[in-house]
Order: structure tokens, then sequence, then C-alpha cells
């Protein structure tokens, strides 16, 4: 049977953060048995659409889930459960924010069949924490740490470097701090300006600067070294884990297995009937509401990819990771060999440069391909 | 027809600036050639381009009828001749029309290096010259001074010289009486076949090629069958006229006179300056002496800024041309630039008039490249090449020799400047003629390679001097000499348009300045690219632009997939305005840096 990947999301957060260009609202007032109602809904819609599937993971995204009500994220794996095959074993992600209010939810959470929490800590410092526009300081951050390590098996942390005015050693002595409380799985993530966010106007107008590219190559070298030191090992650009604790959701994204997206916003991946479907699902939150109510569903958009966006997408999710393509896998889902998807001059010159290492199986971006990720990509995939 | 007896042809010759045009007009005011509401300021100069930069670069002419104190009118033909050095040519054609000149000074800053130029050229030509100090109206002049200087530094009596403001009229009415004097009229017998001088041709939208000659002997008439002796084509004469200024057909045009004839020529290059016009049936014996064709001496590549204007680019050389045949072009396909034209001109300003009029009239962003002159390849198998361009030279080991062209320079300038212009011009591997000195002021003579002289030097000339210093150069010749081609490498792949010609002393700085300035324009990617200089195999220079250190987004999961996807076509998309050398891919915009920042 297929293997099926589930994406929830929710589109709620107690505040935006200067730096996030996520689908997230603020809210006055929510009504959590219409959510509730709704996201069931289009389980069973997608149900339908999909027909029988083993579903490896759900993941609760967002916008902040952990201000869902446990109820919700319970009734939510019912309907997964219900609409196709929900393994025990299946990874169960829900991410959270370290605020006292949420922690106080956490039990509930695990009660409600969470079994892998993702905690947005983002830093260790309380100025830093204020700049990035959190909700948390640093005590309630680590009374939240130490609560998700007793409550769950699996537990992993975001974390935000590469800051204004962080030095590398600041950094990696906030990140020895973090592992202090020894997490299985860290995404640390060098601080991004993306477009329309408060950040990219502050930042183009000076109110800060960020590191340029060889002090950004040098955080992320340390970053790299230390974390391996852990026993960490960095598997995709900013994913590290202990082997055996990488995230399975994230996984059937790069390595561009089927998913749905559920709520708001939520993208999907979906092989029907032979070609691999885009999905969007609308973005407002009262338009997707609307939307259910009335159609069951609320797609906003369902494309199918040809056979050069399939290539450049899988090309570009499954480089990600340090044990790269599958070519098998790659040759399954895009329709074609993998030696033949490409200029083989240029596969040859991103392996002569020691950029790219290809072997029978697998082609993968050396630690040095992945740095320059995106020129690569440029290069790779440009006609 | 006139009596030759009554007619006076003469021409002013004068440094740029000094007041030529603005006496022109003032001569076409006193004898009533245009009513005032006609009279636009400065009317022979009938290009946007020229007015404004006070250049005449076509020749004109005008027929004034002149009533003379002895009580005759008088047919005077005023031909304007082109104003600059890399038109020398023309001017002596022009001159060679008349019979006199006057030598029009300015009278606060006196004779200058085109004063001088230009007086011999009229001298070479048997004029009667009459020297006439202009400005007299400002508080700086000087005419006493200024007539001394005349007689020391051209070698002409000048304490008579008309002192006259072009501008306020005074004085300008004795000009004309002088003319009427001094001048000789023109001789030529109009029983003999007709024999008349190709003085200039342009277009006219309305009427076609227009060409403009003076009558040697015989008589030219609508209706007959003429013959241009150079370019040996016959055609049919349609109409002829006169400018008075305003456009006057005539029944015919006499010995002496000067006018045009239209005669479906399709294009002016089929009419050479200095060809003999005669008539095809009854031609004369012998054509007039002085007849060279044109010649470009400086070359450059032309690109359209965006490659979607090439055709929009080749319109508008056509379009020059049609006015300008001694501007050449011909297509050129360049790796770094895409396609363009290779160009020549008779010289820097030319090259420069011809860019800012494609910039102005046709609305053209466009990229040259760094100007170059012809230079002559003698091959082992003996044959000559004529190199118009770098990107064309052979293999260095099929070569015997190389001689490149000189030029004899004379520049004018205060002496507090003299040092600074000296080692400008040794620097440039100058070889001085003369030193001579009149009053403070220098006149210096160098031989220079026109090779180094098209590489900035006006620029400098004009910088070291505070803009004071004034030059005047004719081509003088080809000489051997060591010159090497300079090959810009990315990637070891040969970059076309930044090539050099240049004398083997100087290789190695202009080798190395190239490459500095093009790693600071070439923006980091994701492999390291060499840049290097070379001398056939050898390289000279050598930069490396380090690969990039780290592009990478640190974020992108299923719902980044779409946008991240669409971001990457647009990159992708972006590559097309890149030029691929080996595995990098160069902006376009790198190489026009480059360019641009050559010609500082």
């Amino acid at each position: 049977m297929a293997q099926l990947a589930v994406y929830i999301h929710w589109p709620y957060c107690l505040n935006k953060c200067p730096y996030c260009d996520f689908n997230s609202h603020v809210a006055e007032t929510i009504d959590h048995a219409v959510w509730q109602r709704s996201y069931g809904r289009e389980i069973a819609y997608w149900a339908d659409r999909i027909g029988p599937a083993n579903v490896t993971s759900v993941f609760f995204g967002g916008g902040t889930p952990s201000l869902m009500a446990p109820d919700s994220v319970a009734a939510c794996l019912q309907a997964v459960a219900s609409a196709w095959d929900l393994a025990d074993d299946a990874e169960i992600t829900l991410e959270a924010n370290p605020t006292s209010v949420e922690t106080g939810k956490l039990a509930a959470f695990r009660a409600a069949g969470v079994n892998r929490l993702s905690l947005g800590v983002q830093a260790l410092n309380g100025a830093a924490l204020n700049f990035l526009g959190r909700q948390h300081d640093v005590a309630e951050t680590r009374v939240a740490i130490e609560t998700a390590a007793q409550l769950f098996d699996h537990w992993s942390m975001d974390l935000i470097y590469a800051r204004p005015d962080q030095t590398v050693a600041d950094w990696i002595s906030e990140l020895e701090d973090a592992l202090t409380y020894e997490p299985e799985h860290i995404s640390a993530y060098q601080l991004t300006i993306e477009k329309g966010t408060p950040f990219f106007a502050d930042h183009r107008a000076g109110v800060f600067e960020l590191p340029e590219e060889e002090a950004g190559a040098a955080f992320y070298d340390e970053t790299n070294a230390r974390l391996q030191d852990a026993g960490l090992a960095r598997y995709e650009i900013s994913n590290y884990a202990r082997p055996g604790a990488e995230s399975q959701h994230n996984l059937a994204y790069w390595f561009a297995r089927d998913y749905v997206g559920i709520g708001p916003g939520a993208h999907g991946r979906l092989m029907l009937n032979g070609a691999v479907r885009a999905t969007r699902q609308i973005a407002a939150p009262a338009g997707w509401l609307d939307a259910v109510q009335r159609d069951g569903h609320g797609t906003q958009e369902e494309a199918m990819l040809d056979v050069l966006q399939l290539r450049d997408e899988v090309a570009m999710m499954g480089l990600r990771l340090s044990t790269g393509i599958d070519k098998a896998a790659f040759a399954a889902r895009v329709g074609i060999p993998f030696e033949r998807a490409f200029s083989q001059t240029r596969l040859l010159s991103l392996q002569a440069e020691g950029l790219l290492a290809i072997d029978a199986h697998s082609a993968r971006a050396t630690a040095q391909g992945l740095v320059r990720l995106n020129s690569l990509l440029v290069y790779l995939l440009s006609r | 027809m006139t009596d030759p007896t009554l007619i006076r042809n003469f021409a002013i010759v004068a440094h740029i600036d000094h007041g030529k045009s603005t006496l022109a007009d003032r001569l076409i005011e006193v004898c009533g050639g245009l009513s005032e509401r006609e009279m636009k300021s400065q009317v022979l100069d009938s290009m946007e381009l020229e007015r404004e930069r006070g250049i005449t670069i076509k020749a004109q002419t005008v027929r004034l009828a002149y009533k003379a104190r002895d009580g005759l009118t008088y047919q005077l033909n005023l031909m304007d001749t082109p104003g600059h050095v890399d038109f020398t040519y023309e001017v002596s054609r022009s001159l060679s029309a008349c019979e006199g000149s006057i030598l029009l000074v300015d009278a606060s800053q006196g004779v200058e290096a085109q004063t001088l130029a230009n007086a011999y050229l009229a001298i070479e030509a048997g004029h009667e010259v009459v020297p006439v100090l202009n400005k007299i109206d400002l508080p700086a002049a000087e005419p006493q001074r200024i007539k001394a200087q005349i007689e020391e530094v051209v070698g002409i009596a000048a304490e008579d010289a008309l002192e006259i403001s072009a501008k306020t009229g005074e004085g300008v009415a004795e000009v004309l009486e002088t003319l009427v004097e001094k001048l000789p009229a023109p001789v030529g017998d109009r029983t003999k076949p007709l024999q008349a001088l190709l003085v200039d041709s342009w277009y006219d939208s309305y009427l076609g090629v227009v060409t403009l000659v003076r009558v040697r002997e015989g008589v030219l008439r609508p209706g007959q069958k003429i013959l241009m002796m150079a370019a040996g084509r016959s055609y049919k004469v349609d109409q002829v006229g006169v400018f008075t200024p305003a456009r006057e057909n005539v029944d015919e045009l006499g010995p002496g006179e000067v006018g045009f004839l239209t005669a479906s020529i399709k294009t002016v290059a089929d009419c050479q300056v200095g060809d003999t016009v005669t008539d095809d049936g009854n031609p004369t014996q012998s054509a007039l002496d002085g007849f060279k064709p044109s010649v470009p001496v400086v070359f450059c590549s032309l690109f359209p800024a965006d490659a979607a204007d090439y055709e929009d680019l080749r319109e508008s050389l056509a379009k020059l041309r049609l006015n300008d045949s001694s501007f050449v072009f011909e297509p050129e396909n360049s790796q770094a630039l895409g396609v363009g034209f290779r160009c020549g001109f008779l010289g820097l300003l030319h090259m420069e008039i011809v860019q800012e009029r494609l910039d102005r009239e046709f609305d053209l962003n466009l990229i040259a490249t760094a100007p170059s002159v012809v230079y002559r390849l003698h091959m082992r198998n003996g044959s000559l090449l004529e190199l118009h361009n770098p990107s064309d030279y052979p293999d260095v080991m099929k070569i015997a020799s190389i001689e490149e062209p000189w030029i004899k320079a004379s520049i004018m300038v205060p002496d507090q400047y003299l040092g600074a212009i000296l080692s400008l011009c040794t620097e440039r591997r100058g070889e001085q003629v003369e030193l001579t000195y009149v009053g403070n002021r220098a006149m210096v003579i160098y031989r220079l390679p026109l090779n180094e002289v098209v590489f900035d030097f006006y620029d400098r000339l004009k910088s070291v001097s505070s803009g004071y210093a004034s030059l005047d150069y004719e081509l003088d010749g080809f000489r051997e000499s060591d010159l090497v081609k300079v090959t810009i490498l990315v990637n070891a792949e040969p970059i076309d348009a930044l090539s050099l010609i240049v004398h083997e002393s100087s290789a190695e700085p202009r080798g190395r300045a190239m490459c500095q300035r093009l790693k600071d324009l070439v923006p980091r990617q994701l492999f390291k690219i060499a840049i290097q200089a070379a001398i056939g195999g050898k390289v000279i220079a050598r930069e490396t632009v380090g690969a990039m250190r780290k592009d990478v987004t640190a974020k992108c999961y299923g719902g980044d997939a779409t946008r991240k996807r669409k971001l990457l076509d647009k990159q992708k998309k972006g590559k097309k305005r890149m030029r691929q050398f080996g595995n990098v891919e160069i902006p376009q915009s790198a190489f026009i840096s480059a360019l641009k920042m050559s010609e500082d």
C-alpha cells in the first residue's frame, strides 16, 4: 500500500514574529469546535481522493499548533486513523512554543496521541528572544524544554543563529547550553530575512545588519562541527539528529514522497492516477473554513507537475539531504532515469569540482556542495 | 551665370569657438540672404548636434549677393568647412574649391593648434589669407599682441588685420569689402569640357543625395549626363541650384561657381569627396589633383545593451551612413557582448559624434569597446593583412612583422603646463620633433603612435593642462613596432571584446589592470574563476575570483517546495543574460563595466 505523510496546519499565533513569513494569523477568538469539525471533513475528503494508504507520519504545524485544543488534536488523529491505516509507531509531531501556558498543555497533547514534540526555542538568550519577538523568556523556555524531555521520548528544538551582533563564540556557547538538555534532534537555522516581514523592511532600512557571506559560512561550519561532536549528525542542511531520530515526516518532503496538506494554506504532493499533483489549500483561515463547510474541502489549486518541474523539485529537495537522492526513487517519482534527467557535462563538472558525489545508487551534494546548494541547483538545472 | 570676375569664393578657417559660425551668420545677414525671421542663430551648422557642440561636421555653402562700394554686385560663395582634426581631408577639399580664406582668430585667446593647422591648409591650397581678429568687444581682447603672434607663428602679414566683433556686427561690412578687394577672382573657360570638384554630399529626405560642387571649367546644367571620374559612375542631372542659404534652382553653374546637383544618386558613398565631376559625353582630359578615398583609421565595436535592439542599431547605422560615407560598419559577433557591429571612423571625434548621434537621435543604449587603430600585418607568406579588430589577430607564428599608424601632433599649451605635456607624450612613446615658444605659449610637435592616442590621450591632455592645451594631428605613415596582442581569458576562454593590441612595454600593466578590474566586477559563484591576461600562450597577469562560500536556503519543507521551485525558475531565466565561460557564467554587465572603466 502507498505511504502517506499527513500535514495539518493550524494558522494562529499569539503574535506574529518579525522574521516569520509563514501563513499565520492572530485572532481574538477561536471556535475550536468549528476547527475540529472542519479538519475532520477535509481529512475525509482527501481519504476519498487518495484511497487506502499507510500513514507514516502526522505533523501539526503552524502557526502555533500548541495553541490548539488538545481534544482537537485527538479528533484529527482519530479522523486520520479512520481515513487511512495509522500504525501505532507512526511519528506524530506537534510544534510547540515554550510559553508557560503551552507548557501546561503538553501532557494533554501527549495523551491526545502526540509522540514527538518540536519546540520553538529559537534562542537561550533574553535579548535575542526579545529581538526575535518571542513571547517567552529564558526561564520559561528552560521549563518548557525540561517538561518536553520528561513527557516525550522524541523531541526536537529549533534554534536561530547568526543573529545581528552575535559572534560565533556567543552562538557556540548558546548551543552548548542547549546540548546540556541532550536533545536527540536539533533544527538550527541561520536567520534569513524573508520578503514581506517586518525584518525585511528593518534590514533594508539598516536598523540591523546580518553577518556577511564569509561570517555566515563560519557560523555554519562551527555549528556542524559542534553538533557532530555531540553525536548529532547533519542529515539535512539545517537538521541534526542522533542516528534513528531523524524527523520521519520531514524526510517524506525531502525524499519527495506523497504528503497531503490539511488546513489553511497547506501544500501537498500526491501521486494520483500516475501523475504528481501539487495541491494548495486556501490560505485565509475564514476562507478555508467557509470552503470546507460548503464543499467539504478548501483546495485553492491543484496542478499536475510536468517532468521538468518534478525533476527540479525532486533534485531541489533531495540534494538537501546528506544521503542525497536515491536514483531508483527518483526514476519512480519523475518517470525518467536519473542519468537521463540531467546534463552529463554538468554532472561531470560538479563531480570534478567536488560538489556532487554520484555512485551507482545515489547522488548527493558533498559538504562543499551543500553550502552552495542554491547555485549548484541553478547550474545543474539550467538549460 | 555670373561673370567670373564678379565671383569671390572663400572659406573661414578658425579654431573651435573662435566665432566662425557667428561670423558666417553675420555675413549672411548683412547681404540680406535671409529675413530676420528665417535667421536661426548659426544657420550653417544644420545638425542639432553640430550647433550644440559648435562643431561643423558637414561642409555647407552659401551664395551671397554683395553690393560693393564700387557699385558692382558680387557673388560671394562662402564655404563652411568642417572644424575638426578628423576631417582634415574634407577641409582641404573645401579649401581647394576657394581662392581665399578668412583666418579668424579670437583676439584674446590667440592662435591655437587648429588655427595653425587650418591656416597651413589654406596656404597650401594657394589661398589669399585675410587675417581677422574676432571678439574685439571683449575686455580681454589684445589685438596688438595677437597680430604679432599671427605674424610670428603663422608667418603671414597681420598688421592690417581687421578687428571685428561678429557678435555685435562691428567691422563685418569691412570684411566683405576686403574679400572683394583682396581675393582673386576664379578663372575658368566655359567652353571647355565640364570639370568640377566634388566638395561634399549629403542625404536629404526630400531631394535624395545632394552633391555640392565647384565648377572649374565648362558648364553644369540640368539634364546633362555626368561622370564621377574616380567612382566611375555616370548619372543624369535632375536639378542644379545654389543655397542663399535657402535652396534655389538655377539653369546652370559656370566656371568659378559653387552649387549643388541632384541626379538620382542612391547613396552618399557613391559621391566621394574630392572626386572630379565631368561631362559623360565630353569628358575633361584631366581629373583634379588631390583625390583620396576616405579611409577609416579608428575602429571600435558597438553593441546594443539590449540584444533586442540589434535590428534598430543596424537601421540607425545605415541611416547615419546615408549622410556620412566616411563611417563604415560591418556585423560582428562577440561571445561576451552578443551581436553588434565593427565600425570604422576618420578619428576619435568622428567616433564620438557617431556614438552620440546614435544615442541621441535614435535613442539607442550602446556598449562601445575600446577604440583601436588599423594595423598592417606582414605575414610570413608574404601577404599583407590590414587588421581592424584585435579579435581577428592571426596566429602569432604566421606574422613576420607588424606596422602601426603614427601621427604628427601639434600641441599648443601655456608654458606652465609644458612639463606635464612632455611627460605625457614621452609616456605614450612620443618622439619630439620641435619645441618653440611664442610669448608664454609653447608649441610642441610630436610624432606619436595613433594607438597611444586613441587610448584616453585627449582626456589626459586636457586634464594635465587644465583644459588649455589644444591638439591637432595628421597621419604620419606606418612604422614597424613591437606590438603584441594581450588576450583576456576567463577560465581559459578568451574574451574577444576585451583583447587589446598594445606595445610590448605596456602589455603587462594594461593586462594586469584589466584583470584586476574584472576581478572586482565578476560576482563570486559556484566555481572559482581564473582571470588571466596572456600574450599568446604566455600568461602575464592572473587574478582569481574565489568560489562563493555559502549560498543555501536554510529552510525548505513541504510548504516551501512550490515557491522555491518558482524562484529557481526565475534564477534559471536570469542566466540567459549571462555569458558562459567554461562552467561559469558571467553577467554581460560585468563586461560592460570593464569596458566603461577602461574609458576613464
